[in-house]
């Protein structure tokens, strides 16, 4: 078993903006089951930063618990982390996103530790709308604690064993549009050539960027029958509109032959281009959004892509209208203004 | 072993040449097909050293069995294809170390000459574990003319078959070149003695040393079955027309009749200032020699700029170690005579100027021209091929050049019974290029005297083996250390240069040796793709440290080259292409950088990706 991955690196390697090579945004050898489809996220993830020129440095991944919850030790090396309990990342996430805003915040959780036991956490930050990446690693089912089915798993759907699901499954994307989400996106673990533009799109997004990422478990649930599987997954993904994202100051090259590209600018100014198809849904409408999710599922498909963007979503800080200085760099004399402002505030409240 | 006889539809061609590029391009489609890994030449050529290597030994597996201290077994691997171990790991031209996939990953290869001497320095007595030479004979008699290298392995090989071998040369002791023109401060006496006992002393050769053939014509008469000329390039270029040549004519020596002059004792010293003309390692050779001697002042003066000189890298360092300098871009103008004695040498300045086929001209800067005062001169030039003993009228016919006339591939002359090999075959080479010469010089006697198509050769012998050990363990070491190239070290300079017989490299010794073992990729350990296996999960694209996996639409070879991750812009690698996968892409991986690591098949869910050893040796005379 090699604990090592070799550190020569191909000599002609890309680099980014600021010189870095992907090494820079890389971390240490999984540890995961060989083929899991989470280490293909992992890959995404580092493309992604990695091709946004983001410094290391100015980012935070946070996790839960759980085989996607692991994930954050390999990749950003150079990041800041925090490994918090079981379902209780969005609380931390929250935290560190209100002391230091200027951060990019990336919380990587699970089926099981969004769709069960952090259920009540992933509503409320989703209803907060913090400004945060929010990535769920799916492969319906308990990899960790060997393989029993998870809330996401589809009712009928067959893993390993053979029993088909009983119970009602919960679709995270659907929950999170309920929820008032501005950014919600599903992707496979096995389409990067969707999956990397979906996620710098989300880092771009100023609110919560939800994205589901159905990540086959090879290990317990790849069985063919299995909704969650790598060849179940291919044959019945549904695109539900191609995209491209430029960032911002990068020239617009990119040419589509029909000329349907709708562009949508976020609020950084990058944008994204999105190839519509004529009976495809227009993603910034909610209700439609929401109708196309429903249809899928009755069609027996799993539908992917940026599903619903609003550009122009207030997050946590705007709706509390916080000081735009981070807090951890308040001194003594912002924090504690004195005994006279406190009357005068304590006043405007009587 | 499995013979790669198994060929019909592959481009194999016999041992020794290039193959045909592997990956066609299927015009109509504008696809790269897939890549045909039963060539034995696929895999042969993903094993860099190997197949840069003129004689194809084993390398991997050789320093492999290194690494396990079995240095007897790692030196019989290099004798079976090389013949001469202890002595090519002291002075090999090395084409394999610029061809280690090692140099492109980082800064150095593998020093796998180094490690072949390793293996002679530290292996146990390897006489009885030779293969026999048999009592009985063939009752075939061949003739080998020149007791070089190529001779010497046309012996070697047909002595194993029952030949009767009769060896002429002019010269006491067999090696020749290996013998009169290298130093023995790089290449020991006793180094040669041994291992050209392990070819002469065994029966079935007969060495006719002190024994000039005067005329080719006179063996031929004799009823030999087949003769062997393997009498190299023995002659140095001189400068002729220089004025004052012919005044100077005591002090100027010919370089290689110098260097054997030193060897059979009939040099012992030099003059103080001595200047050495020439930028090969004949020149490297003559001026350490003469730093030995008595020349204190030693100078090596080429025309060409640095850069552009023939001699290896390590062989101009060696030499400016030891305090000579190296004076480029000056053509020789005259020599200086005053009063019967040499006092120096005039040379003119010159820059190169490349036209636009890259061809260089050296184009005088139009200076005063330069003195350099000097008591001797040494003239390495340059040699060339010499056949007196091949009268004009002889069947035997020469091209316009001076060569003769040879089937490339069997090295049969125009008259069928004599084969030519080493320096005499194509002009001066190196070692290990007469070697194979002499190996295949001894298939095509072999079948010659057995009545066989000469163009029928035998194919290699190859071996697959699955390295997979346990869930994620390997037979072989898949770890890539980072150490850098380790140093060989040397004895005190000012020891050396005191006696021309001390061995300047100490050789590694075993700790360092294993170290540098280590450093090896083991290119040999291929990874081999099922595309009927593969779920397209990306774990192998994802862990692989150089980039080397792609999963991608297939397209025209060029085009998809750049398309790749890292695009694969050299084009002496080779893409290795998939069978189409159920999304309709193609697995490509590039061979480049590629560091043997295992990381993809142990990533690999499905075992789509497997490390399998595979091991290619060169057929030899005698093998079907």
């Amino acid at each position: 078993m090699s604990y090592t991955r070799p550190t020569f690196r191909h000599p002609e390697a890309h680099k980014n903006q600021l010189g870095y090579t992907r090494t820079a945004y890389e971390g240490s050898i999984s540890t995961l089951c060989a083929g899991c489809g989470h280490d293909s996220i992992v890959n995404s993830i580092i493309t992604a930063f990695f091709e946004m020129s983001i410094e290391p440095h100015r980012i935070v991944k946070l996790s839960g618990i759980g085989c996607s919850s692991k994930t954050p030790a390999y990749f950003l090396n150079r990041s800041h982390g925090f490994n918090s309990v079981h379902g209780r990342m969005p609380s931390v996430a929250t935290g560190a996103n209100m002391a230091n805003r200027e951060l990019i915040y990336l919380g990587v959780s699970g089926d099981g530790d969004t769709a069960s036991i952090g259920m009540g956490q992933f509503t409320h930050v989703v209803r907060r709308n913090l400004d945060m990446v929010y990535i769920v690693m799916n492969n319906g089912c308990y990899g960790l604690t060997k393989g029993q089915d998870s809330a996401t798993a589809d009712k009928g759907s067959k893993s390993r064993k053979g029993a088909p699901v009983a119970l009602e499954s919960i679709d995270l994307c659907e929950l999170a549009l309920g929820l008032g989400a501005g950014f919600v996106a599903r992707g496979f673990s096995g389409d990067k050539k969707q999956l990397v533009p979906m996620l710098k799109a989300a880092i771009a997004h100023k609110g919560l960027a939800f994205v589901d990422v159905v990540s086959p478990c090879v290990t317990f649930n790849n069985a063919p029958t299995s909704t969650k599987s790598y060849s179940w997954v291919r044959e019945h993904m549904e695109i539900t509109n191609t995209f491209d994202f430029i960032p911002l100051r990068q020239e617009i090259t990119t040419d589509y032959p029909h000329g349907s590209s709708i562009p949508v600018t976020l609020h950084d100014g990058s944008m994204i281009s999105l190839y519509k198809r004529e009976d495809k849904e227009i993603i910034t409408n909610r209700q439609e959004a929401i109708n196309a999710l429903e249809q899928a599922r009755s069609a027996s498909q799993v539908l992917t892509g940026i599903l619903f963007l609003n550009p122009d979503s207030s997050d946590f800080h705007d709706i509390n209208n916080t000081i735009t200085t981070p807090l951890n760099r308040l001194g003594e004399k912002e924090l504690c203004p004195g005994n006279d402002i406190l009357q005068a505030f304590n006043d405007s409240l009587r | 072993m499995q013979k790669a006889h198994d060929r019909d539809d592959t481009v194999f061609e016999p041992t020794g040449r290039r193959p045909r590029p592997i990956i066609a391009t299927n015009r109509e489609q504008l696809t790269v097909k897939p890549t045909n890994i039963k060539n034995p030449e696929y895999f042969h050529k993903v094993i860099d050293c190997q197949f840069a290597c003129p004689a194809h030994t084993a390398v991997p597996e050789y320093i492999r069995l290194i690494l396990h201290e079995q240095y007897t077994d790692a030196y019989l691997l290099n004798w079976h294809s090389n013949v001469f171990p202890g002595i090519l790991g002291r002075v090999c031209d090395r084409p394999c170390e610029p061809a280690c996939r090692r140099g492109r990953v980082e800064e150095d290869p593998v020093a796998i000459c180094r490690l072949k001497r390793v293996a002679a320095d530290h292996r146990d007595d390897v006489l009885p574990l030779l293969p026999p030479v048999p009592r009985g004979k063939n009752g075939k008699r061949v003739a080998l003319v020149g007791a070089g290298p190529a001779s010497l392995t046309v012996a070697r090989d047909l002595a194993l078959l029952g030949y009767e071998l009769d060896l002429y040369d002019d010269q006491s002791k067999a090696g020749g070149f290996i013998r009169s023109q290298i130093p023995s401060f790089r290449l020991p006496e006793e180094v040669i003695d041994t291992e050209m006992g392990y070819i002469l002393d065994r029966g079935g050769i007969t060495t006719r040393f002190n024994t000039y053939v005067a005329d080719l014509q006179d063996l031929i008469e004799q009823g030999y079955d087949a003769i062997f000329v393997g009498t190299g390039a023995p002659r140095g270029r001189d400068l002729p027309d220089l004025p004052g040549r012919s005044e100077a004519d005591k002090f100027v020596h010919i370089g290689i009749d110098w260097l054997a002059g030193v060897v059979f004792r009939h040099v012992e010293s030099i003059s103080r200032r001595v200047l050495v003309l020439g930028g090969g390692n004949t020149a490297m050779d003559c001026c350490r020699t003469a730093r030995r001697l008595g020349g204190e002042d030693v100078t090596v003066v080429v025309r060409s700029p640095q850069s552009e000189m023939k001699a290896s890298e390590w062989e101009i360092e060696d030499a400016m170690a030891e305090d000579i300098p190296i004076i480029d871009n000056h053509v020789p103008l005259e020599f200086v005579v005053d009063d019967g004695i040499l006092v120096g040498m005039r040379f003119d300045r010159v820059e190169p100027q490349y036209d636009k086929n890259g061809r260089r001209r050296l184009v005088s800067t139009g200076e005063e021209p330069v003195f350099l005062p000097c008591d001797e001169v040494l003239l390495a030039i340059g040699q060339q091929n010499a056949f007196p003993f091949i009268a004009p009228d002889s069947a035997i016919e020469f091209n316009d050049k001076g060569l003769p006339v040879l089937d490339p591939n069997t090295l049969q002359s125009s008259v069928p019974s004599v084969f030519f090999g080493g320096d005499a075959a194509f002009g001066p080479g190196n070692i290990i290029i007469a070697v194979e010469h002499g190996h295949q010089a001894a298939i095509s006697i072999d079948l010659f005297c057995r009545g066989e198509d000469l163009h029928r050769r035998p194919a290699p012998a190859v071996s697959l083996a699955d390295q997979k050990l346990g869930f994620h363990d390997w037979i072989y070491d898949s770890q890539v250390i980072e150490d850098g190239r380790q140093v060989v070290p040397t004895v005190d300079k000012a020891k050396s240069l005191h006696d021309r017989l001390i061995e300047v490299e100490l050789g590694f010794p075993s700790t360092v040796g294993k170290t540098e073992a280590k450093r090896c990729l083991n290119c040999d350990v291929q990874t081999v793709f099922d595309y009927s296996l593969c779920i397209e999960c990306d774990a192998c694209v994802d862990i692989c440290p150089t980039t080397c996996i792609n999963f991608t639409d297939n397209g025209e070879e060029d085009e998809l080259r750049e398309r790749l991750l890292v695009p694969a812009r050299n084009k002496t690698q080779d893409l290795y292409v998939s069978e189409t996968l159920p999304t309709g892409r193609v697995m490509v991986k590039d061979e480049d950088v590629c560091l043997h690591c295992g990381m993809c098949a142990e990533r690999c869910p499905t075992a789509a990706w497997t490390m399998v050893k595979f091991v290619y040796q060169s057929a030899l005379a005698g093998d079907s």
